[in-house]
């Protein structure tokens, strides 16, 4: 148990000037500016916002600025912050069937409505370092925009409908039906289990992006398979609307980029029903495929029961672990807690050890005895 | 263009934009505020399946106020990020709507917006289709 303790302010005092100092870096080097991190350390931005649960950039570049580049430790600032402001509501849920697609690809059908965009993806690169980066003033890449602007003005964008609704047109894919339920929200009432599907989405997206990708990749190798394929993925804008109370209707409050996966898994059947395609789902802020395909992956391992599936005794399956050790802060504030003083619990252990040591001593015979 | 429309746009208006813009047309309407500025957050809902159960996503932060011209309509200012000046420029721009000067705002600030927004939009459209593929699946040896 953590003892509170007093004294230590002269060196606390000089270890934070210390940091800052080391934050900072070399003088003789500019320093970054939260435009910079923004713009060029964009999947950075995403991973704190998605993880730290709030969409706002600027204030995720601040806080990989002041966190010295450490994620968690950003994400960690994000969630302190995000508890000081108040909530004016919710919105409505956003329609990622009408989003403005940078990136949309299908890994079951190759020629889709709306075709396969592959957008800025680091698919299909050799993985080799690019030195020119390196070089002062690189080679300014081919400016892509002017290019196709010309080429193509003012084209309407092709609908992008989605591949679960065609399968869902022949009935090949269970439905995914609105109940109309109000979601429950676990920034307002503590975890309980079993979870709802809402609860475990929403605990989900805010999952931290290695615990997740290890699950996911647990099922793929054979814990709890359930064999999914990337029905889409896809990455791009959507407004958020939301009804304001003063105005008597809904506008738009802004924008935001998303990324979702759908996979599309194995069937089940019974008796009454026969086999259909299952599905899981993905749903991020920001350009964050990885972490989407990961929660679309476990989303659908979590769904045993609910799809009469047996418990194979996953970790993938297991709700509990799942969701109560995927929080990268919650873990992070018990795992680097033991390293703050507890000199008085060390010191009863410490006590209890020589007793016992004392007592061996004492009784050699005994203890010779019971070998 | 309704009031829905025009507020949408404010919303989500680059903030550099929206401040140059609001500059360029060089009013300063007298004011009282029936909320001041305030920074907050929004639960964003998304869906299970895109169409299916919904479920919270996350927050995202926005700014509100509301004021009154003097002897004027009410302005109602909802803006994305943390931003008391873009609220009142856009709560400001809400109230002028609904007066005389409603076409000089349209004309100046809402039309030139959304062709910005549009641009940007088409922008990025067009780099997104230079990367449209076609895959062709190919027979695989081992298959004959």
């Amino acid at each position: 148990m953590y003892v509170a303790v007093k004294g230590g302010e002269a060196a606390i005092d000089a270890a934070h000037d210390w940091l800052a100092e080391e934050r900072r870096g070399p003088t003789d080097i500019a320093e970054l500016t939260l435009g910079q991190i923004k713009g060029q350390m964009s999947l950075a931005i995403a991973r704190v916002m998605a993880e730290g649960s709030l969409y706002d950039p600027d204030l995720a570049a601040l806080a990989i600025k002041q966190a010295r580049g450490d994620l968690i430790e950003a994400i960690f600032l994000i969630r302190a912050y995000r508890t000081t402001l108040p909530r004016f509501g919710a919105s409505h849920p956003v329609e990622t069937g009408d989003m403005a697609c940078d990136r949309r690809i299908s890994a079951t059908f190759k020629d889709l409505p709306g075709g396969q965009v592959l957008g800025p993806t680091f698919d299909y690169t050799h993985r080799l370092l690019d030195f020119k980066l390196a070089a002062d003033g690189a080679l300014a890449a081919r400016d892509v925009a002017e290019d196709v602007a010309e080429a193509a003005p003012d084209t309407a964008p092709e609908p992008m409908p989605r591949v679960t609704e065609f399968l869902n047109a022949e009935g090949l894919i269970e439905p995914e039906v609105d109940p109309g339920e109000a979601p429950g929200d676990l920034t307002r009432a503590p975890l309980e289990l079993p979870a709802s599907r809402a609860l475990r989405l929403q605990s989900l997206t805010r999952a931290d992006e290695g615990f997740l990708l290890g699950m996911a990749y647990s099922t793929q190798r054979g814990y709890a398979r359930n064999h999914a394929f990337v029905g889409e993925l896809r990455i791009g804008t959507v407004p958020v609307e939301m009804d304001i109370p003063e105005l008597g209707f809904a506008i738009e409050i802004g924008e935001i980029t998303l990324t979702e996966c759908e996979t599309v898994n194995q069937f089940r059947g019974s008796e009454t029903a026969p086999p259909q395609f299952t599905r899981g789902y993905g749903l991020v802020f920001g350009q964050t495929e990885r972490k989407a395909i990961s929660m679309a992956l476990v989303d659908r391992a979590l769904r045993w029961k609910e799809l009469d599936e047996d418990d194979l005794g996953a970790p993938a399956q297991d709700e509990e672990f799942v969701l109560y050790h995927a929080d990268n802060i919650q873990a992070t504030g018990f795992l680097e807690h033991i390293k703050l003083p507890h000199y008085v619990d060390f010191q009863s252990e410490t006590e209890l050890l020589r007793r016992l040591r004392q007592a061996f001593a004492a009784a050699p015979i005994q203890a010779e005895a019971a070998e | 263009m309704d009031r829905k429309t025009w507020l949408s746009i404010l919303a989500k208006a680059d903030t550099a934009e929206l401040s140059a813009l609001w500059d360029a047309l060089a009013l300063a309407p007298a004011f009282s505020w029936l909320r001041r500025p305030q920074i907050g957050a929004v639960m964003v809902q998304g869906r299970a399946g895109g169409t299916g159960a919904a479920f919270n996503l996350g927050e995202m932060t926005v700014t509100r106020c509301t004021l009154q011209l003097e002897n004027g309509p009410v302005g109602v200012g909802y803006v994305q990020g943390r931003d008391a000046a873009k609220a009142e420029i856009a709560a400001l721009a809400d109230a002028l709507l609904q007066t005389a000067a409603a076409q000089a705002i349209l004309d100046g600030l809402i039309e030139p917006l959304r062709a910005k927004a549009q641009a940007r939009k088409a922008g990025r459209a067009a780099k997104a289709d230079a990367t449209r593929v076609d895959f062709f699946t190919l027979v695989r040896g081992e298959d004959g």
